[in-house]
C-alpha cells in the first residue's frame, strides 16, 4: 500500500466517523428534542400528541385530587402560569417536594382534549427553588417579578392582571403569605 | 486557632505553587541544575501545606467550631461523626479545597515517583502542575474561602442536605475528583513536551502509567457515582445523562482514547501530536466540567449556589488554563516530526479506530450537553435533551467501538492479514451469534440486541485473546502455566478491562428489559410483579440519629417461596424539613428487586400506601463491570516493564520507591 494511500485511508476514517456522529445526532436532534411550554403555550398551539414536551409552572392550590386505577395511584392536578391553567394526570409516585402552590415541571404528552399525560413529574430537591424555565416564563408574563419578593400563590393567578401582581408581590412580608 | 493554620497552610501552599510554577521553568530553559532541583521540594512542600488546610478544615468540623462559616452552613451536632467528615467535601468550598489537595498530590507524586525522568521533563511537568495548583489555590483563598468565619458564630450549624448523608458519598466524590485531577499529569506532561519540542517513545512510555492510573480512578469514581444515584434517589435508573453525568462520561471518553493513544507513541512514535492534543483536551474537558457545571452555568441537579465573582474568576482561569495550552500547542505542535503512516489492518490501525470511534460518541455527548445551554443563550429557547437522543446516537457508535475491540489485541502491529485473525476467533462469533438469536427471542428492540451481542463478543474475544496467547488445551496446562507466568501483566489487565466493559454493556442491555409498577395497597395486599409476588405485611414508625422514618415490610414470593423481606423506608429530616426515600434492594447478582415506600393516603382507620415495585435484571453488572474495568487498569499498572522498563538512572535500591 502506497503512503499516500494509507493517507487516504485515515482520512476516509474520519470521515465516516465524524460524519456518522453528525448524521445521528442531526436525525436525534429532530426527534428526541424536549421543548418547554408554559400552559399559555400548549393552550394556543398545543403540540402533535405523540411529541413529549416539559410542561412547568405553578401548582394550583387546591386543585391535586387523587385516583385509583387498577391499584395504581394516578395524582391528578392543574399547572398554571397565570393565563391559562392545564390538566395533568401522573400515573406514579408525586416527588417528595411536591407541593401545592409551588413550581414543578411535567414532561410528558398533550392529549387531544387538551389535558395532560405526564410520565414524569419533576420537583427540585429544595423549598425555595423554582426552575429556571418556570421563573423565567413567569416573568415574561408579567405575573411575577423577582425584585419584589416570593412569586405569588398560584391559587390567585388566574384572577391577576400584571399590575396587580407587581403591587401584591411589592407589598407582601418576606415570608411569603 | 485552628482555622487560622488553616487559612495560613493554605495561602502558603499557593505562594510554593507559584514558586514551584515559575522557578523550575526558568531552571530548565536556562539548564541551571540547582533551579531544576528545586521543583521537587516545592512540590512535596505545597502537598504538606495543603495537607495541613485539609487536615484544619476537617478538625473544624469534626469539633463543631461554628464560627467557621463552611461548617455553620453545611454541619450541625447531630450530625453523625461520619459524615461530619464527609461533609467537608460536600459543598462548594471544601470541594474545591479537596480539588487542590489532589493536585498537589499528584505534584508530590510525580516528584517522588519520576526521579528516572530526565530532570529537565520532570521539571517543566512540575512547573505546569504547580501553575494549575496556584491559579485553583487562589481562586480558593479569593472567591471561596473554606476557612472564612461568621461573627457571631451560631449555636448550631444548618446542616447538611439529608440526601447527601450516606456512606456512597463518603468516597464518590474524592475517588471521581483523583480521576479529574489524575489526567492533570498527562496534561503536564504534553505542555512540557511542547515547551521542549520532543515527543518520542520514552515519552509515551512515561505518560502513559498516569494516564491509566487517572483513568482507572475515574472509571471507579463514575461506577460509584451511578450506583449512588440508582439507590439513593430512588428513582430505579442509574443514568440521568445529566450536564454533571456528562461531564464526567467526556473526560473518560478521550482518556480511553488517551490510554490507547499513548500505547501507538509508545510502540511505533506514531499519533504524537494526536495524543498531545487528547492529554490537552482530556484534562482541559475534566476542569470545564468540573467547575462550569458548579458555577451554575448548566442547569443541573449537582449544581452548587453560584456568585458572580467566583464565575467570571473560574472562567478566567479556564479562559488561560485551556486557552493558554492549546495556542501552546498551535505553536509547537508543527514543530513536532509525525511518524509514520500506518495500513488499516494493524494493531495501529484498529488503535486509531477506536481513538476516532470514542471521539465521535464524545463529540455526540458535548453536543447533546452544550447544546441546550447554547439555544437558551442565543434564541432564548428553552430545550432538554435527554435519554432518548443520548441513546439514538451514542449506541449506534458504541457498537462498531466494540465490534473493532474484539479484533484489537489479537491483530499484530505494523502489518496483519485477514484470515489468521478470523481463524482464531470463530468460536468467539458463534457465541456471539448465538447471543444474538436469543436476544432477538427476549428483547423487542433491535439496539439492546445489537448491544448483547457486541457485549458478548468483546468478552469472548478477549478470553480468546488470553486463550491464544496461553495455548490453552492445545499444550499441557503446566506448559501454559508457564506461558502464563512469562506473559507481561498488561496483557492479562487489557483483556480484563475489556472484557468489564462487555460486562458493563450486558448490564445495560439487561436494565433496557427492567419492569416496574406503580401501585397503592392496603397492608396485606399483594401485587405481582415480573413472575414474582409482592405483599405489603406491614408499615411501622423508627426513630435515627437526625430523622423520623416510617418503615414498610414487602415480602418477595416466587412461587409461594419467600425471595426476600425489603424493608424501604422514608425519612423525614426535621432540621431542614426534607423528607427522603430509603430504597431497599435484594440483589442475587442476575437481577436486582427493588422496592421504594411512597406516601401514604387514606385515613388512618383505613390507610392505604403507594408502592414503586422495580425489576431490574443484570443491573450489578453495570457497576460491577465498572469496577473490573478499572482492576484491568490497575494489573497493567502492575507490569514490570512500567516499573523498570523506562531508561533511568536510579538504582535497584529506590525500586521500591518507584512502586
Amino acid at each position: 500500500m502506497t503512503r499516500k494511500s494509507r493517507r487516504l485511508w485515515l482520512v476516509v476514517a474520519c470521515m465516516i466517523g465524524l460524519g456518522s456522529a453528525a448524521a445521528l445526532t442531526l436525525s436525534a436532534f429532530s426527534s428526541n428534542i424536549v421543548f418547554f411550554m408554559a400552559p399559555s403555550q400548549v393552550q394556543a398551539k398545543p403540540p402533535p400528541a405523540d411529541r413529549t414536551i416539559r410542561l412547568g409552572g405553578m401548582v394550583v392550590a387546591g386543585s391535586v385530587r387523587r385516583e385509583t386505577v387498577k391499584d395504581s395511584p394516578v395524582a391528578i392536578f392543574d399547572v398554571t402560569d397565570g393565563q391559562a391553567a392545564v390538566t395533568v394526570r401522573y400515573e406514579g409516585i408525586l416527588p417528595d417536594l411536591f407541593r401545592e402552590g409551588q413550581s414543578v415541571v411535567a414532561v410528558g404528552t398533550v392529549n387531544r382534549d387538551g389535558t395532560f399525560r405526564a410520565s414524569e413529574v419533576l420537583a427540585k430537591h429544595d423549598e425555595t427553588y423554582m426552575p429556571k424555565e418556570v421563573a423565567e416564563e413567569l416573568r415574561r408574563s408579567g405575573k411575577w417579578d423577582p425584585r419584589f419578593g416570593k412569586a405569588p400563590d398560584a391559587a390567585s393567578w388566574n384572577t391577576m392582571t400584571a399590575s396587580d401582581a407587581a403591587k401584591k408581590t411589592a407589598t407582601q412580608t418576606p415570608d411569603g403569605n | 486557632m485552628n482555622p487560622e493554620l488553616g487559612n495560613f497552610a493554605l495561602a502558603l501552599a499557593c505562594c510554593l505553587a507559584a514558586g514551584q510554577a515559575i522557578l523550575p521553568l526558568v531552571g530548565a530553559s536556562r539548564r541551571d541544575s540547582r533551579l531544576m532541583a528545586l521543583a521537587p521540594a516545592l512540590a512535596v512542600g505545597q502537598m504538606l501545606a495543603l495537607a495541613t488546610a485539609f487536615a484544619c478544615l476537617i478538625h473544624a468540623a469534626i469539633t463543631n467550631d461554628f464560627s467557621v462559616q463552611n461548617v455553620a452552613a453545611n454541619s450541625a451536632v447531630s450530625k453523625p461523626l461520619l459524615y461530619k467528615i464527609t461533609g467537608v467535601w460536600g459543598n462548594h468550598e471544601g470541594s474545591v479545597l479537596l480539588w487542590a489537595l489532589i493536585l498537589s498530590v499528584c505534584g508530590g507524586a510525580v516528584a517522588l515517583f519520576g526521579r528516572n525522568l530526565p530532570s529537565a521533563l520532570q521539571a517543566r511537568v512540575i512547573a505546569v502542575l504547580g501553575g494549575v495548583a496556584a491559579g485553583f489555590e487562589l481562586f480558593c483563598l479569593t472567591t471561596s474561602n473554606p476557612f472564612a468565619r461568621v461573627w457571631p458564630a451560631p449555636l448550631d450549624g444548618q446542616g447538611m442536605n439529608p440526601l447527601l448523608q450516606d456512606p456512597g458519598l463518603a468516597f464518590h466524590p474524592p475517588v471521581l475528583y483523583t480521576g479529574y485531577v489524575g489526567f492533570a499529569v498527562p496534561f503536564a506532561f504534553a505542555i512540557a513536551a511542547l515547551i521542549e519540542g520532543r515527543v518520542d517513545a520514552a515519552w509515551g512510555r512515561w505518560v502513559r502509567p498516569w494516564a491509566v492510573a487517572a483513568w482507572c480512578f475515574l472509571t471507579c469514581g463514575i461506577a460509584m457515582g451511578s450506583w449512588w444515584s440508582y439507590y439513593v434517589l430512588g428513582w430505579g435508573g442509574y443514568w440521568f445523562w445529566d450536564p454533571v453525568e456528562n461531564a464526567s462520561l467526556i473526560p473518560w471518553l478521550t482518556g480511553t482514547a488517551l490510554v490507547h493513544s499513548a500505547i501507538v507513541v509508545e510502540k511505533r512514535e506514531a499519533l504524537k501530536i494526536w495524543t498531545v492534543l487528547l492529554a490537552i483536551g482530556t484534562f482541559s474537558f475534566s476542569l470545564s466540567g468540573t467547575f462550569l457545571v458548579r458555577s451554575g452555568i448548566l442547569n443541573s441537579v449537582h449544581a452548587f449556589a453560584n456568585d458572580p465573582a467566583r464565575g467570571v474568576f473560574i472562567l478566567g482561569l479556564l479562559a488561560l488554563v485551556i486557552g493558554g495550552s492549546l495556542l501552546l500547542f498551535a505553536l509547537r505542535a508543527p514543530q513536532l516530526t509525525t511518524g509514520g503512516l500506518f495500513a488499516p489492518l494493524s494493531r495501529e490501525g484498529l488503535l486509531v479506530l477506536n481513538n476516532i470511534l470514542l471521539c465521535s460518541i464524545c463529540a455526540v455527548v458535548l453536543t447533546g450537553t452544550m447544546y441546550p445551554p447554547f439555544m437558551s443563550l442565543l434564541f432564548g429557547k428553552t430545550i432538554s435533551v435527554g435519554k432518548p437522543f443520548f441513546d439514538a446516537t451514542t449506541i449506534p457508535l458504541a457498537i462498531p467501538l466494540m465490534v473493532f475491540m474484539g479484533f484489537g489485541p489479537m491483530v499484530p502491529w505494523k502489518r496483519a492479514q485477514m484470515w489468521p485473525v478470523l481463524r482464531r476467533l470463530w468460536w468467539a462469533a458463534c457465541i456471539s451469534l448465538l447471543a444474538l438469536v436469543l436476544a432477538t427471542f427476549r428483547m423487542r428492540e433491535i439496539l439492546p440486541v445489537l448491544a448483547t451481542a457486541a457485549a458478548v463478543w468483546v468478552i469472548m474475544s478477549s478470553m480468546a485473546d488470553i486463550i491464544e496467547r496461553l495455548r490453552l488445551f492445545r499444550q499441557p496446562l503446566a506448559q501454559s502455566w508457564q506461558r502464563a507466568r512469562g506473559l507481561p501483566r498488561a496483557v492479562f489487565g487489557a483483556a480484563i478491562a475489556h472484557a468489564g466493559v462487555g460486562i458493563t454493556v450486558l448490564g445495560i442491555a439487561g436494565m433496557s428489559q427492567a419492569a416496574h409498577r406503580i401501585v397503592e395497597v392496603h397492608v396485606g395486599q399483594s401485587e405481582m410483579l415480573a413472575g414474582d409476588s409482592w405483599t405489603l405485611t406491614e408499615v411501622h414508625p423508627a426513630e435515627g440519629p437526625n430523622y423520623t422514618a416510617l418503615v414498610a415490610t414487602i415480602e418477595v414470593r416466587h412461587n409461594g417461596r419467600l425471595v426476600t423481606t425489603l424493608h424501604p423506608s422514608k425519612r423525614t429530616f426535621a432540621s431542614q424539613h426534607q423528607t427522603t426515600t430509603e430504597v431497599a434492594i435484594h440483589t442475587n447478582l442476575m437481577a436486582d428487586i427493588y422496592g421504594v415506600l411512597g406516601d401514604k393516603h387514606g385515613t388512618d382507620a383505613d390507610p392505604t400506601y403507594v408502592l414503586r415495585l422495580h425489576y431490574n435484571p443484570l443491573a450489578p453488572w453495570m457497576w460491577l463491570g465498572g469496577l473490573i474495568m478499572a482492576f484491568g487498569g490497575a494489573l497493567s499498572l502492575s507490569d514490570r516493564r512500567v516499573r523498570v522498563g523506562a531508561p533511568r538512572r536510579a538504582k535497584a535500591s529506590d525500586m521500591a520507591v518507584a512502586r
